[in-house]
């Protein structure tokens, strides 16, 4: 298909990296924010194909693995109601909450619904109009313009019996927390091509100036990840701190107006509880006051529900790059995707499930490079 | 969730404000999707698409970018290092 295809081929992707390990002088750190670009980077073995000094760390942008343990246990609460249709994307229904998962609660007859997008659970509201539907609105600034849609839509149409479970997270706040942290190793950062195309790349500016740190918006086909990383190592050797735009097909600097009114138009900003991360400020968003109505929390009043989080998964430290799935004693072992610990594991975008599912592949004869650019 | 991907708009079936729909192909895959976001996408247009809705519109001259940029990696064998454009 055109704009995927294209950006998969394999002398491209050759060349890029050829570059790369040509310009790669000294040992650098990268992050990649988004868990989408994580899954690319393991599935196409892109890390096999860089110079062993270059690192590549993965970030906190899994929406499933952030969600914090208590908005699981809200969602399991409200999925139990008996007049409540549930529904949630595919891989929220696996990710552990104190006690039980979303699973556990369809197997035992809940009404829950799997939709690929928000808008089929404003039609499932419509369509039975005797039943509540409750949306499990996860997700960053990309999700937040699908979300804010939903809810536009379900106030015009005026469906009483439409509410959304808002866990939303902004993520410029994260990758600011995790610049400011005196521990960090990381040295560029390659940003999340899509929330770029809700949000543009403007707030990045004032960052990368502030933390004398490149960042490259990058897109998720491989050759888009390997042009990122060849632009993010082109300014660390050469002492710059720019933010510059790989992804230039789908991003522009204002990013996409409508989405950003939208979005303003039913949410305000709010503090987030990332999971396994903590509290950020400004991270997150929730219903402002005209769409406050719309809000599972006060309309199924569970609100005071407290968890205690497990402290066996180490998803933070894989999150904000201290660690790899690897490090962890359960990868493998007692945490695998039939049996997860954590939510890193069952997400389709989580950095353990990508650990998981591919680098235990064995495919070399697929593999798109020369062994001379392997290390 | 969030790997968001592109398809060609075939037809554009609703216009009204928030439901602007359109039939979006993905491969074999045909799907309706909503179009309000990218209000100057046509049909002929590829867009890309996040749990339903478009998000951004392709360009098309930006996405060649990368293609001239490998074009000019392939250099002679004889070239030096300093001539490689970046
Ligand atoms: S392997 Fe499992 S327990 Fe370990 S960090 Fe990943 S999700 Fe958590």
């Amino acid at each position: 298909m055109k704009y995927l295809d294209e950006y998969r081929q394999s002398d491209g992707i050759q060349k890029i990296a050829a570059e790369i390990h040509r310009i790669t002088t000294s040992p650098w750190t990268l992050m990649e924010v988004c868990g989408g670009q994580t899954h690319a980077i393991v599935r196409n073995r892109l890390d096999q194909l860089l110079p062993k000094e270059l690192e590549l760390v993965h970030g906190p942008g899994c929406p499933v693995c952030v969600t914090p343990l208590e908005m699981l246990d809200r969602a399991i609460a409200v999925a139990r109601l008996p007049e409540v249709i549930f529904c949630s994307f595919g891989d929220m229904l696996r990710v552990p909450g104190s006690e039980h998962d979303l699973l556990t609660v369809k197997a035992a007859g809940g009404d829950i619904r799997i939709v690929y997008s928000p808008l089929q659970a404003v039609q499932i509201a419509e369509q039975n109009p005797t039943k509540e539907i409750v949306f499990f609105a996860v997700g960053f600034e990309t999700t937040a313009a699908a979300n804010a849609m939903a809810a536009s839509l379900a106030k015009t149409k005026a469906l009483g019996n439409f509410s959304m479970l808002v866990s939303q997270f902004l993520v410029t706040p994260a990758i600011e927390s995790i610049c400011s942290a005196p521990d960090s190793r990381v040295q560029g950062f390659l940003a999340a091509g899509h929330v770029c195309s809700i949000t543009g790349y403007e707030r990045y500016l004032p960052l990368a100036e502030k933390y004398r740190i490149p960042i490259v918006i990058t897109g998720f086909e491989p050759l888009d990840i390997l042009e990122g990383i060849l632009m993010c190592v082109d300014q660390l050797e050469q002492g710059a701190c720019q933010v510059q735009n790989q992804y230039r097909r789908a991003v522009e600097r204002v990013g996409n107006r409508q989405a950003q009114d939208l979005i303003q138009s039913v949410f305000r900003i709010s503090t987030q509880h990332w999971r396994g991360v903590g509290s950020i400020p400004q991270s997150g968003l929730s219903f402002n006051d005209e769409f406050a109505s719309l809000d599972a929390t006060v309309k199924f009043d569970i609100n005071n529900i407290k968890t205690t989080e497990r402290h066996d998964c180490m998803s933070g430290d894989i999150m904000l790059g201290h660690k790899k799935p690897k490090d962890c004693p359960h990868f493998g072992k007692e945490c695998r995707p039939e049996q997860p610990l954590g939510a890193p594991m069952v997400s389709s975008e989580g950095a353990c499930s990508a650990y998981y599912r591919y680098s235990q592949q064995e495919r070399s004869n697929e593999h798109p490079v020369p062994a001379t650019l392997k290390n | 969730m969030c790997l968001g991907v592109p398809g060609l708009i075939e037809d554009i079936i609703g216009n009204s404000p928030l439901e602007r729909t359109g039939k979006v192909r993905f491969g074999g895959i045909a799907r309706e999707i909503n179009l309000s976001l990218v209000p100057d996408a046509q049909v002929g247009d590829y867009v890309i698409v996040h749990v339903g809705i478009a998000i951004s519109q392709i360009k098309e001259a930006e996405a060649e970018q990368v293609f001239h940029y490998l074009e000019a990696l392939e250099v002679p064998e004889n070239r030096r290092d300093d001539e490689v454009p970046r």
